[in-house]
């Protein structure tokens, strides 16, 4: 046998290694960068990095072919064409800017309103928030009305925190882990670390999901329950856990709002609000005294049951006493809620016995001494180790608000949150609903040149705090917290471009949009979406959405339809911060924020998008942006991160502040601060002490650290609100009992979906069409290796997913007469799309769904105009209509969760029929112009050079 | 003709995946395809990279099976009755009895003595596709651009890898899976943590009957219990919510 070859095996990787952060999803994993002959070589994850710990996904593995995409936009693009015919001129960076601010200048000086900014995949909302704060229009939101606002508004105003970036599962001592609506992201790596924990802990993993892949393949159990249903489910679950008596007492009598005393006086004012004293303290009846006193009186009893009578004669009752009464009602019972939710009532009494199970006989203990807010100490923390996480899949249906409020209540009736085992909260949350900034928009919110007074989002405690005129008619374009959606926390991104055609409720001159394909998969109602932005106005020849800015890194569809293009930076070519001012990446047992920096330098005439409005806001002479001689503040972005303070000594980043950079949370702003963070792999990481790490919603420990840390000034404990008080002041509004009053049309919606305690209903769609004609659920996943619409000009993701047919399962196959590779009309109430279809079992037997986003415009993206993407690419969103359908009451209402404005994605309804053989996808919209002129090479050899 | 070491490798190293666990991210996938491609041998070129007929080499794949194991029972799989996917993934198996070294004509295709590590030397591979033909696995993959076959090196250029901290010298694959589905190690070794694992969770050869004898083991799905199992017998307690609060007065009593 002859020698075997010498192998160099012990070549370095590259010649440098810079670490940074991701960005191929929102998950912002920590990377190191490999470089060689200043090219990248390789991406790994960052092992000390608390998110990730080393590992990487395939996304994050794909950032090469990210990075040096041929899609890439090269320089500012000023429209030549109409719009949406690709033609633009190259012009400078001055002249963007100069244009830019001369648009904007007028705007702020005319009607600030009139400028409508609004971001997508943002992360870095703490600026562009504080810069449309500053610049003075009340329509500013990022992408979250169309993401999971459900989500966020249900945690933040039931536990102070919500899933994902308030709090994670504990993924080391959990035994029971529940995941509702999740697919293969959100979030991406921390989940599957997750996974892999309570699989090698021999912990039980159950999924609740219409589509058994990826995460639910491996579950031990799958619920494949019907879209839309889970609040059903949920409670039911919650009637099994009270018939069965295992709920913990102790936990809801100290944490929760459940002995706070709810005033019965039907057809007042305050029926159904808490009954306070004096200082507006709700009020409880202590057993021990037998007396009314105000609740979080150390040594208090609460009665959780009994009708009591107040000194002024009204009655009240402990509010466990509703909430018990209504889920103990056999309407929840599993056998009373298999046939609407598709699932076996034995395996909803399993997964019942098996959460009390759990929680009550499998609790665990760790000795550790911590103090209450009462200054009781206490020796342990006893876990109930049941943990949940849940995403869109609960979030995007328009009864998502309060599925998601349900979820959040099984989970504190089990006394399973921020306990060993259970989910635990990550700093700075949980921040109770109080600590929230209320919405500002309103008429007196705003003027000629001047900021806005207050931040655009936040929380409404009541009607009082709606953004409305005296007419009742909604003060902000996307309607967000109006009578619409009043608890809209994150905006309604996907109303913007259709009230803004539409002028209702009324017309802007500017809108401006970074990041956000709206012109494709980012907008329901798709061609319907590119005729708005298309549309001109007969009288004047304009456009009737007379100016679009708009600020992206690729030749995305949307660029087509811009007027002036302000090309961003790649992800490794900026400096960028996740702040904990913004969306944080804290873990339950560290606070963390992280930043970008530029590892490579870019090779084109671009500028990150936050530096940019930096510029305009210098430009515009925001306050906050310049001095009070008018000279601008910061360089750019780097500058603002290092140099802007929030609050005094609190700035977007909490690590290595002060002159020396031995600050945490508070400091002054420190000249090498980004310095210390590229010394320390990107990142800051500080260990909460163990005896703050549990309940801290309730730990005095804990609170002492936040307020040290700068999240707050002062403690802020918080109670969870099993009865969500703010809730029923809608209702009574609705009722004509309360002021404002809600206007006749809103009434019966408001009535009915502003119920203080979670309840099911219907998707709105569902009700709204006829069960017969649209008798199925579509839905898309995201899938793993592939981010929205990042990905297909990535040339190693687009051949993981070049194609997507539409997963039909085979009851419905054989039923329609439907084959694998056979073509389908899908009709909605809507539109219909013409698409290949592949049989499936795994998925529940009514639901047919596809990849999120695969398909793409011919000629975007730089990809040739045949690609499959293109040819038998699809979007659900053809069928999807930002509105409902008419019913008659003379009005079209949002596709959104009737609390929050949350766009209803899942809730679609459709019909399937068999179609002739084809080789392309309808609706066709006719081919784009590429519109970046990079070359498309027709081989890729990457590395090549470095080969032997 | 080429020859297969003449004893048995005192190594045999090679991956353990887990099927239990992998969720089908093609993390592993593409963490392999960035390493390689800059890595051992010539790149991994891709053909058509932004056009209809998009290809590339790529040496490792996750493929999707659906499957519906039967009420009678058999496969573990799934609860009797009900589909499910698994996520397959699949490289060179760095097989014992490798057909694709017997077969190769000029050499290039060995298996090294000292580990096992089945690989192909690129200056003496002619690219006649032989291997490819008699893998039973379709684990190797001819580059169209330098038109040598490429292969699984086990990333043979990071496992002995005096630069990289002892931590790092894994293959690219098992350093980023971010499910802990895949191991490596030393699976001639009884007392390697991979060979435990196998004999643990019963690992096995994929294909045992094509002779092959494979170095890499996968994992099979761990059994499962179904829910209902766990639902309790039907409850007489019909006293709603009067008992329940009687039930919840002796609580308070007790705090």
């Amino acid at each position: 046998m002859p020698a075997e070859p010498k192998l160099a095996l012990s070549k370095p990787i590259g010649d440098s290694v810079k670490k940074t952060t991701c960005y191929m999803c929102a998950c912002r994993c920590g990377i190191n960068v490999h470089l060689k002959d200043g090219k990248i070589r390789y991406i790994e994850g960052n092992r000390d990095h608390p998110v990730n710990k080393g590992v990487l996904c395939a996304k994050g593995s794909a950032g090469i072919m990210q990075h040096y995409a041929p899609a890439r936009l090269s320089s500012p693009l000023l429209r030549t064409g109409p719009r949406g015919s690709g033609e633009f001129k190259k012009i400078s960076w001055d002249e963007a800017l100069a244009l830019a601010s001369e648009w904007l200048g007028k705007i702020r000086h005319d009607d600030p309103k009139r400028l409508a900014f609004f971001t997508g995949r943002d992360q870095s909302q703490s600026l562009t928030g504080f810069w449309a704060q500053q610049f003075g229009t009340p329509n500013y939101a990022a992408h979250g009305g169309f993401c999971s606002v459900n989500m966020a508004a249900a945690g933040i105003s039931t536990i102070g925190g919500a899933f994902w970036e308030f709090g994670a599962p504990d993924w080391d001592r959990t035994k029971l882990f529940i995941l509702f609506g999740v697919a293969e992201d959100h979030d991406s790596n921390p989940l599957k670390m997750g996974i892999g924990k309570i699989k090698k802990n021999g912990a039980r993993f159950v999924s609740v999901n219409p589509i058994r892949t990826g995460y639910s393949a491996v579950a031990d159990n799958w619920l494949g329950i019907r879209p839309g249903t889970d609040g059903l489910l949920i409670l039911s679950l919650i009637h099994c856990l009270l018939k069965a008596r295992q709920i913990d007492v102790d936990y809801l009598v100290r944490y929760t709002n459940a002995g706070w005393l709810v005033i019965d006086a039907p057809g007042t004012s305050e029926h159904g609000l808490f009954a306070r004293n004096a200082d507006k303290n709700p009020l409880i009846f202590d057993t021990s005294s037998q007396s009314l006193v105000a609740s979080g009186a150390k040594s208090a009893r609460p009665a959780l049951n009994g009708r009591f009578t107040l000194e002024d004669g009204r009655a009240v009752v402990p509010s466990f006493q509703l909430l018990a009464e209504r889920y103990l009602s056999e309407d929840y019972a599993p056998e009373n809620v298999a046939a609407e939710t598709g699932l076996d009532p034995q395996s909803i009494h399993g997964l019942a016995a098996e959460i009390g199970r759990t929680a009550f006989e499998e609790a665990i203990e760790i000795k550790q001494s911590w103090t209450d807010m009462h200054g009781e100490t206490h020796e342990t923390y006893v876990g109930r180790p049941v943990s949940f996480h849940a995403m869109r899949g609960i979030s995007a249906h328009s009864n998502g608000f309060q599925t998601a409020r349900a979820l959040h209540l099984l989970q504190v009736l089990i006394g399973a949150i921020d306990c060993p085992g259970g989910f635990r909260f990550e700093p700075p949350y949980p921040k109770p609903l109080e600590a929230h900034p209320t919405p500002h928009g309103r008429a007196e919110h705003f003027g000629s040149n001047k900021p806005l007074s207050g931040p655009h989002l936040g929380f409404p405690r009541g009607p009082e705090d709606l953004l409305i005129d005296a007419d009742g008619n909604p003060t902000r374009l996307d309607k967000a917290f109006s009578w619409e959606a009043p608890i809209a926390a994150h905006g309604l991104m996907h109303m913007v471009i259709a009230n803004a055609h539409a002028g209702d409720p009324y017309k802007i001159d500017t809108l401006f949009l970074y990041m956000a394909n709206m012109a494709w998969n980012s907008s329901m109602n798709t061609a319907g979406t590119i005729k708005m932005l298309e549309d001109k106005d007969e009288a004047t020849g304009e456009y009737k959405i007379p100016r679009i800015i708009y600020s992206d890194a690729y030749s995305s569809e949307m660029v087509a339809y811009a007027d002036l293009v302000l090309p961003d930076t790649t992800y490794l070519e900026r400096y960028d911060c996740i702040s904990l001012l913004d969306r944080p990446i804290s873990e339950p047992d560290c606070v963390n924020d992280a930043i970008r920096w530029p590892v490579l330098e870019p090779d084109r005439d671009v500028r990150a998008f936050q530096s940019v409005i930096i510029d305009l806001g210098t430009r515009l002479k925001l306050p906050g942006f310049v001095d009070s001689r008018g000279k601008g503040l910061y360089a750019d972005y780097a500058d603002y991160i290092v140099n802007h303070e929030r609050r005094p000594g609190i700035g977007p980043l909490a690590g290595f502040r002060g002159s020396k950079g031995d600050k945490s949370g508070r400091g002054a702003a420190n000249k090498d601060q980004l310095k210390r963070y590229i010394e320390n792999g990107a990142f800051f990481s500080a260990h909460i002490p163990m005896e703050a790490q549990f309940f801290k919603h309730a730990n005095r420990d804990y609170q002492d650290f936040a307020v040290k840390m700068g999240f707050f000034d002062q403690p802020q404990p918080v109670t969870f609100q099993l009865y969500q008080e703010n809730l029923q002041k809608f209702r009574l509004s609705a009722e004509g009992l309360r002021e404002p009053v809600t206007p006749e049309i809103y009434r019966t919606r408001i009535a009915a979906a502003f119920d203080p305690l979670p309840f099911w209903y219907r998707p709105l769609e569902e009700q709204a069409v006829s069960r017969e004609t649209y008798p199925y659920h579509a839905l898309t996943q995201r899938p793993a290796a592939m981010y929205h619409s990042w990905g297909s000009m990535n040339a190693w993701l687009r051949q993981i997913h070049t194609k997507a047919p539409l997963y039909v399962p085979g009851a419905i196959c054989d039923e329609v007469g439907l084959k694998t590779g056979d073509w389908a009309w899908v009709i909605s109430h809507h539109g219909r799309i013409k698409v290949e279809i592949s049989r499936m079992e795994a998925v529940n037997r009514d639901t047919m769904w596809t990849w999120n986003a695969i398909g793409k415009r011919s000629g975007a993206w730089s990809l040739d105009k045949n690609v499959p993407e293109a040819e038998q690419g699809f979007l659900l969103n053809h069928l999807i209509h930002e509105l409902l359908p008419p019913k008659g009451d003379g009005r079209r209402w949002s596709n959104s969760d009737p609390i929050t404005g949350q766009a209803a994605w899942y809730d679609l309804r459709v019909r399937i029929e068999k179609a002739e053989p084809d080789t392309e996808s309808q609706p066709h919209l006719p081919e784009m112009k590429n519109i970046s002129d990079n070359p498309v090479p027709d081989e890729l050899r990457y590395g090549e050079e470095w080969a032997k | 003709m080429t020859s297969l070491p003449a004893v048995s490798t005192p190594k045999k190293l090679g991956l353990v995946i887990d099927l239990d666990t992998c969720v089908g991210c093609h993390a592993c996938v593409v963490s392999c395809k960035e390493w390689n491609t800059g890595g051992y041998g010539s790149a991994l070129s891709d053909q058509d990279p932004y056009g209809p007929d998009v290809s590339g080499a790529w040496l490792n794949r996750v493929h999707a099976f659906e499957v519906t194991p039967s009420r009678e029972g058999g496969e573990l799989v799934a609860e009797a009755g009900e589909a499910r996917i698994v996520h397959f993934p699949k490289s060179c198996l760095h097989c014992d009895d490798a057909p694709c070294v017997t077969v190769c004509p000029t050499g290039a295709s060995y298996k090294r003595a000292e580990d096992g590590i089945v690989l192909v030397d690129e200056d003496k591979c002619i690219g006649c596709g032989l291997c490819a033909w008699s893998c039973p696995y379709g684990a190797r993959e001819m580059d169209v651009a330098a038109g040598v076959m490429k292969k699984c090196t086990l990333c043979v250029d990071r496992i002995y890898n005096e630069t990289f901290e002892e931590v790092d010298r894994v293959p690219s694959c098992v350093r980023t899976c971010p499910a802990n589905a895949r191991h490596f190690g030393d699976l001639a070794d009884p007392s390697s943590d991979v060979s435990k694992l196998v004999a643990e969770r019963g690992g096995f050869d994929l294909m045992p009957e094509q002779g092959t004898r494979p170095t890499n083991k996968y994992l099979p799905p761990r059994p499962r219990k179904m829910l209902a199992d766990s639902a309790p017998p039907p409850s007489v307690d019909t006293s709603g919510a009067t008992g329940f609060f009687g039930w919840l007065d002796q609580m308070l009593e007790r705090i």
